[in-house]
């Protein structure tokens, strides 16, 4: 179980697959964060967030009397949520450049990311987690291509297992486990970039002491 | 011996091993790597930081009230608001 699923644990699918708006009520008080921050996260602008909210939730309630309940429910919504903040993407990049969670990885397999070896964990922690800092982290994200950037939001920022990821995103669970990988090698180096410098503010070198 | 050969096939396990995910042998394999290989030492930290700091930094943000009433009057939910 992740943590999203908690609340949604005594749902009754079988109000919901009649239609009970109370229960369908629950189901959005129980869905719908997650929901919102995911299409926040991938798409970065506040109204196509809210356009995906609304959609998801539009499109669970008309197919929810045939949902056969073989994922799970939260599995079920952030699929469909995936999908309407990918078809967003690709309206923005036009037809010519499709965008799509199966794309294959820019890197050949076993090819290596670029790797810095710079030992920044000794930053004290009000570095690390600055406002400035935060903001870059949040910035790094931002940088990942979409394949690997949702893998790491579903499994790292919203905490889903890697079954439950390959199936919000219809990918086998080695391809979730790669792509969680590249994403977080990628995160760690442009974190290399950000935290290199600050040691070299804060740590004075050789030369400029005394 | 085989350092660079070593370094390498690490790399692509690190992430699994930092969530020990990795079965025990792989596991041991990676542990008396890292006792001598500074270098692998550091990108393991480092990246074992770099989730600690995703985890701990990321607000669980609630939706906007505003984005929320819009919601629930499009799927006519008003009636539940904040129940």
């Amino acid at each position: 179980m992740n943590k999203s699923d908690g609340s949604s644990a005594e749902l009754s699918l079988e109000l919901l697959r009649k239609g009970d708006k109370s229960e369908f009520a629950r189901m959005v008080e129980a869905h719908s964060g997650v929901v919102y921050r995911l299409a926040l996260k991938m798409l970065d602008r506040e109204q196509d967030a809210e356009d995906v909210l609304q959609e998801t939730f539009i499109k669970a309630y008309k197919a929810l009397p045939k949902f056969d309940g073989r994922s799970s429910l939260s599995t079920w919504l952030y699929r469909i949520a995936t999908n309407e903040a990918l078809m967003i993407l690709r309206k923005r990049k036009g037809k010519a450049v499709p965008v799509s969670i199966d794309e294959p990885l820019d890197m050949a397999q076993g090819e290596m990311e670029p790797l810095q070896i710079v030992d920044w964990c000794c930053l004290p922690e009000e570095e690390l987690m600055s406002a400035e800092a935060r903001q870059y982290l949040n910035e790094a994200v931002e940088m990942l291509p979409q394949s690997l950037k949702v893998v790491f939001l579903l499994r790292d920022i919203e905490g889903l297992s890697t079954r439950e990821t390959a199936d919000v995103l219809d990918l086998s669970e080695t391809a979730v486990k790669t792509r969680l990988s590249r994403a977080r090698l990628r995160l760690r180096e442009y974190l290399t970039d950000y935290y290199r410098d600050r040691m070299a503010d804060i740590i004075p070198t050789k030369g400029s002491e005394q | 011996m085989n350092e660079r050969h070593n370094c390498k096939y690490l790399l692509d396990s690190l992430s699994e091993y930092i969530d020990g995910e990795l079965n025990q042998s792989i596991c041991d394999e990676i542990d008396r790597h890292l006792e001598e290989c500074d270098d692998c030492r550091i990108v393991v930290n480092t990246l074992e930081k770099t989730v600690y700091l995703y985890h701990k930094t990321t607000p669980q943000q609630e939706i906007p009230v505003d984005v929320k009433k819009r919601l629930y009057k499009k799927l006519e939910l008003e009636d539940f608001l904040g129940s």
